[in-house]
């Protein structure tokens, strides 16, 4: 394997520090002069007809400046970007003629203070009449059902049955199948921090200044599209540190209503989402999703084929939601063999919140559900389940393996993972200590989970699902300079959520220019004065952001021996570059440093090649490996170039009384090829499982049969403290991807993919003497005392 | 501005003294972030349950979220940014924070801080419980909180070698 | 998340307090520690046109004891309580209950008298209230009244403080058994969430492990926490056997009538109940045990 000098070695982040200062710069933080803020009305209704809105009591208010409805904002500005094909389908950051869920924004109030345009939000009258409504994703698809969406013509955004490999033959053929559904209920990744946006529109020189707490793909574009404004009077600041993601930071109808404010009174307006407006009407739920699966296997436990039917509750507007259901298709098989497979992807409307990109988009859900039946396989036949699993791991000299749905899985090693895994457990000693916490008359359960991050993808899943969005690249850019002094400056084009992007750029470029990262400075610029970046999605910055780093440094790199070669009047082969000098290899003393190098390029133009620009930078921008091809019409695709693959064991205890679990010990064993930022990547592994461990036991949008959010607050929606979270271990294997430059692949959303199945595979482990399983998410203490109760 | 109510308050915070007319309904959070410009101290629920919001008020951890600033007239306050030494330089817990990368967005990071330190003011060699039940009322969504108590354990430590 | 506006004072004394709520009438309105008030007008589920402040008076913090019973004034700050010798001594029912109220950052603000007037129906304290039949003394201007904890409870923020009264003091009684031992446990989701049931039991024998009295009251699974006053008549006179035990929590689940909510449905509260009843009046048993053997 290669000798890093900086990569893969502890360092400290270069963003820490400004944290632990206080001196983070979120959106809440931004002030612009005269800047005023914003309120939202929310409608009650879960659907309503708006018959009229009386806004003149809160107008009258000391320190209100406007209030905007939403006809007002339909008539000036163009629909949001929807990622489906739906021709008649509209959406605005505001309901104008019905609300479609309870909280959606009806009217914003623009006032001096938050404090003041709460006040004025109280005083808007809006009179509306109830209509039907329907929260049930299975209610909603049958006949007679409220429609949310008349002008689709029904509640399904999307359907779509795939079929790779000869599914029925492999059924008809098998020696055994199980059919089961798995429940995944809605929740999010909701960051501490909420969404928030300052616009601010400079009306001399026609520009909309931005600073919004996102991570959104193509975020200028969509608001310039919406507001009728060319992109390059749109200035999104990336310097703005986001307080928390992990998909969800989306805001494009939070930008453009504030967008539309600031250009309509001549202000700055902010918009910060308060915890309700966040939770009820924020559109930031997560997938929401019933499975049906059937699997087909034979006597060793061998899984020969697999159908899956995925139906998910979007909510009110098709977001992200459908696509979501797409991404899966990159690893519908798991880690294993199964060579064929029948997928239907259903995205039904109901009224409820609006559903954002969640990390993993889809994956997750989709893994707990594989994991359920691999377990439940092993238990139809009574073989181990880590066992079961071995059987069916691809092998990894297998490697490139092509899955049914058409994707090449890049490398791995599931079996070694695996086994370092079960070794850190110490898996006899850990069954031994099961074993007694069930003498004490407890229900105790050993998990197992071994599941894949695919990452860095192409957004294949856009032209899935929809023709008409020939998306086949997904681009990331970097630009990196050094300046007569000497001094290098990484330019990127993305905000941050916690990645650490700085960090990766920085130690990237440090590595190859063997200049020490902590002297690199790297900067975030804005969307006019940067090259194409599309935002921290799906676990791509390692890859994307690092391999673009690599390729701008690379250039740089070569540059300065060409100059050398140019100067020593000797070839480029027989050069080697050193720390910034440029040396001959044969004869060592005879070189140019670094210092010289740079006096070259940036003053001595005589000096330089007859072809070659002055100064020294360079740019890239990088296409996704294996990125550039469309979908076959059976819908085979390759949408991820990288596959990191993570392998979980807990082992939870059941207290009897209350069916509260305890989650003694966990491990994990996790490849996700070479790590740039060792800190960094476990970190985000650790923060994935915590979060795994929230969707698995603790956190739910619940709604009631009035249509109704009942978790808005955080004293509904349980996040995991750090009580709840046990003292995780972990181990590192490396696989280098072939594909990209340092062999590195993502691991954004490590932990997350693999916890919930884990969680729930232990918990089932614990009930399995009762011949109870639970497959619902989250398992909550009523759900687990309720099976205890009746196998009892 | 356009509020009914007004009070003056007079209350310290890292060390200094100051005055401000405000409305008594401001809570001590927005009177930090938006009056002093003090914006260490985050806003994550507005309603007590996440500690993003936590500073020392006479000495105890609290939620400022919780607090109106008429309450602190006459108090003193210490936040995030009043953690680090007079000349910039990180205090230990501060540093070890850097050191174990006990955080990823910084966004629970003041009140995580906050905690850590009037932990280590009461209990210069707390057990992991003690550290995990101190920092138990503060999320964090980043990081499954491992860091953070690494980074409290060792600033414990390093406190004790230093003394 | 911003509170409509309001108006404040902080006054020096009692009286002072009295004067105002006496003139603000249903429109003023206490603040203490303010760790459920500020959430709930952030909320705007509670509005006031003036906000009393009794943080700065003397006189209503700190805790008394004497022979039959143990004070806590007021505005006694939770961490105080909870930190307090008088207590862990006099009153290990209350001691163990305080361990499990809110968290550091909240205990350091919130108050004992606050935790009791805001009546939350599984807020610790006001359990340990209803099951030792604390007395709530509360003034208003001219007049003062005790009421018991029985009586005093109603639902979450509704009790039976009029709009001019300012709740001073909670007067916890002792038991001067010879043989007393206590139990607290209670169930919640996430360490440090209100509970789904919680249960306070103290127990007193003769020295021949006769029970002369019994006290059991249940947060939770309620509008507001309950004494099942059954309880104690079934187990009084008895030696607190298992089949004692068995009938007194036959006897809380019949009592109990609780609701569903997002956290648990009623028929979880109420199995649960039973069983934290029986897990309480074991840990109040072993200690009557443990007693005796001393
Ligand atoms: S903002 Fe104060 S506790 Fe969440
Ligand atoms: S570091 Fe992001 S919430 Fe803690």
């Amino acid at each position: 394997m290669t000798e890093y000098r900086y990569v893969g070695k502890p360092r400290r982040t270069k963003e820490d520090r400004r944290f632990v200062t206080g001196q983070g710069s979120f959106v809440g933080d931004i002030k612009c002069r005269a800047m005023k803020h914003v309120a939202l009305v929310m409608s009650p209704f879960p659907s309503a007809e708006i018959k009229s809105i009386d806004a003149s009591e809160a107008l009258a208010l000391d320190g209100v400046h406007y209030i905007l409805t939403g006809t007002e904002l339909e008539n000036a500005t163009n629909s949001l970007m929807s990622g489906l094909d739906l021709p008649n389908y509209q959406r605005y950051p505001l309901a104008s003629k019905v609300t479609r869920y309870a909280g959606e924004w009806v009217a914003a109030v623009v006032a001096d203070s938050r404090y003041i345009a709460e006040d004025a939000a109280e005083l808007v009258y809006v009179d509306y009449e109830a209509l039907d409504f329907v929260v049930d994703p299975e209610e909603a698809i049958k006949p007679g059902a409220p429609i949310v969406h008349p002008e689709i013509g029904g509640n399904i955004f999307f359907q779509r049955k795939f079929e790779w490999g000869a599914v029925d033959d492999d059924f008809s053929s098998a020696d055994h199948a199980i059919s089961y559904r798995a429940r995944w209920s809605r929740n999010s990744t909701v960051p501490i921090e909420t969404f928030g946006v300052v616009a601010q529109w400079n009306s001399s020189e026609e520009l909309l200044d931005v600073w919004a707490s996102i991570q959104m793909p193509k975020y200028q574009e969509q608001i310039g599209n919406a507001l009728k404004l060319s992109s390059n009077n749109v200035r999104v600041h990336y310097d703005v540190d986001v307080g928390g993601s992990y998909g969800v930071k989306r805001g494009i109808k939070h930008s453009v209503l504030v967008g539309y404010l600031s250009m309509k009174l001549g202000y700055p307006v902010r918009l910060i989402e308060d915890r309700l407006e966040n939770m009820i009407g924020g559109d930031a739920h997560g997938p929401d999703r019933i499975f049906d699966v059937d699997m087909a296997f034979d006597g060793e436990g061998i899984v020969k084929s697999m159908r899956m039917r995925a139906l998910d509750d979007a909510g009110a507007s098709p977001g992200r939601a459908p696509l979501q259901l797409g991404k899966p298709v990159t690893a519908i098989v798991g880690p294993y063999r199964i060579r064929s497979v029948e997928y239907e992807a259903i995205s039904v409307s109901t009224h409820k919140t609006t559903q954002e990109a969640v990390r993993g988009f889809g994956q997750s859900p989709t893994n707990f559900a594989i994991e359920a039946g691999i377990d439940k396989v092993a238990r139809f036949l009574n073989l181990d389940r880590f066992e079961i699993r071995r059987r069916n791991f691809i092998e990894k000299d297998e490697f490139p393996y092509e899955i049914p749905s058409g994707t090449s899985y890049d490398s791995g090693d599931y079996h070694t993972v695996l086994s370092k895994t079960e070794k850190l457990a110490n898996i006899s000693s850990l069954l031994a200590k099961r074993d007694r916490i069930r003498a004490e008359g407890k229900f105790a359960g050993i998990g197992i989970a071994t599941c894949l991050e695919p990452s860095g993808g192409n957004a294949g899943f856009e032209p899935l699902f929809n023709e008409k969005n020939p998306t086949t690249t997904w681009m990331e850019s970097c630009q990196v300079k050094i300046d007569l002094n000497g001094s290098i400056t990484g330019i990127i084009a993305t905000t941050s959520a916690g990645q650490g992007h700085e960090s990766l750029v920085s130690t990237v470029i440090g590595e190859v220019l063997q200049r020490n990262p902590a002297s690199i400075r790297i900067t975030r610029t804005d969307s006019l004065a940067s090259l194409p970046s599309n935002s921290p999605v799906g676990s791509r910055m390692a890859i994307m952001l690092g391999g673009a780093a690599q390729g701008a440094s690379e250039k740089i790199r070569k540059q300065l021996i060409r100059i050398a070669a140019h100067n020593l009047q000797m070839p480029v082969d027989q050069l080697e570059y050193g720390n910034g000098d440029v040396v001959t290899i044969k004869e060592p003393k005879n070189k140019i440093e670094w210092c010289e190098l740079i006096e070259i390029a940036h003053r001595r133009y005589h000096d330089l090649p007859d072809d070659m620009e002055p100064g020294l930078q360079a740019r890239h921008v990088w296409e996704v490996p294996t990125g550039g091809s469309m979908p076959t019409p059976d819908g085979k695709v390759q949408m991820y170039p990288c596959y990191s693959f993570e392998a979980h064991i807990p082992l939870v205890s059941i207290d009897p009384l209350t069916g509260q679990v305890t989650i003694h010990d966990y491990y994990i064993g996790h490849d996700c090829g070479t790590q740039i930022n060792p800190h960094i990547v476990h970190g985000m592994t650790y923060g994935g499982i915590a979060h795994g461990i929230g969707a698995a036991l603790y956190e739910k949008f619940e709604y009631n049969d009035d249509g109704q959010l009942l978790a808005g607050t955080f004293m509904d929606y349980l996040l995991p403290s750090a009580h709840e979270i046990p003292k995780v271990k972990m181990v590192d294997h490396c696989t280098p991807s072939p594909l990209t430059p340092m062999g590195q692949k993502g691991s954004g959303e490590g932990g997350y993919l693999g916890a919930p199945a884990a969680i729930a595979s232990a918990v089932n482990d614990a009930l399995e003497p009762l011949g109870s399983e639970i497959l619902t998410l989250p398992m909550r203490v009523q759900d687990i005392e309720e099976v205890l109760c009746d196998a009892i | 501005m356009s509020e009914q109510y007004l009070k003056k308050i007079n209350v310290t915070v890292n060390g200094v003294s100051q005055v401000a007319q405000i409305p008594p309904r401001m809570t001590l959070l927005d009177f930090l972030r938006d009056e002093l410009d003090l914006t260490g101290s985050h806003a994550g629920c507005e309603h007590g349950v996440c500690g993003a919001c936590s500073v020392i008020h006479d000495g105890a951890p609290v939620r400022s979220c919780l607090m109106y600033a008429v309450q602190a007239d006459g108090c003193e306050v210490t936040t995030v940014e009043g953690l680090s030494h007079a000349d910039g330089t990180l205090s230990i817990l501060q540093d070890c924070f850097c050191e174990t990368h006990a955080m990823q967005c910084g966004y629970c990071t003041p009140g995580m801080l906050i905690a850590g330190h009037s932990l280590l003011q009461e209990n210069s060699s707390p057990s992991e419980m003690q550290i995990v039940e101190a920092i138990g009322g503060n999320i964090c969504r980043c990081t499954g909180y491992r860091q953070i108590i690494e980074a409290i354990a060792l600033a414990a430590s390093r406190l004790k070698e230093a003394s | 998340m911003k509170a409509a506006a309001f108006d404040y004072i902080r006054p020096d004394t009692l009286e002072a307090v009295l004067e105002a709520l006496d003139r603000a009438g249903d429109e003023g309105r206490i603040i203490a520690g303010g760790q459920t008030l500020v959430p709930m007008m952030a909320m705007r589920l509670v509005k006031a046109e003036l906000l009393i402040d009794i943080n700065h008076i003397q006189t209503l913090t700190g805790i008394d004891t004497s022979a039959e019973s143990l004070s806590i004034r007021a505005c006694t700050r939770q961490a105080e309580a909870a930190a307090s010798k008088e207590i862990i001594n006099n009153l290990p029912l209350l001691a163990k209950a305080l361990e499990h109220v809110g968290h550091t950052q909240t205990r350091n603000r919130g108050t004992v008298g606050g935790s009791v007037a805001n009546a939350d129906p599984s807020a610790e304290i006001p359990i340990v209230a209803r099951c030792l039949d604390a007395k709530i003394t509360a003034l208003k201007k001219g007049s003062e009244r005790q009421i018991c904890a029985g009586n005093f409870f109603y639902s979450a923020m509704d009790t039976a403080l009029e709009d001019t009264e300012c709740l001073t003091e909670i007067r916890f009684p002792i038991w001067n058994e010879e043989v007393v031992g206590s139990g607290f446990h209670e169930v919640s989701i996430r360490n440090s969430d209100y509970a789904l049931v919680a249960v306070a039991a103290q127990l007193a024998t003769d020295s021949g492990g006769i029970c002369t009295r019994a006290a059991v009251a249940v947060g939770g699974c309620a509008p507001a926490a309950v004494k099942i006053d059954a309880v104690g008549k079934a187990l009084v006179g008895r030696p607190l056997s298992d089949t004692d035990f068995d009938e007194a929590c036959g006897l809380v689940v019949e009592a109990l009538d609780p609701d569903t909510d997002v956290h648990a449905t009623a028929e979880y509260r109420q199995r649960v109940a039973g069983r934290i009843v029986r897990r309480v009046l074991e840990e109040a048993r072993a200690e009557v045990y443990e007693a005796r053997n001393e």
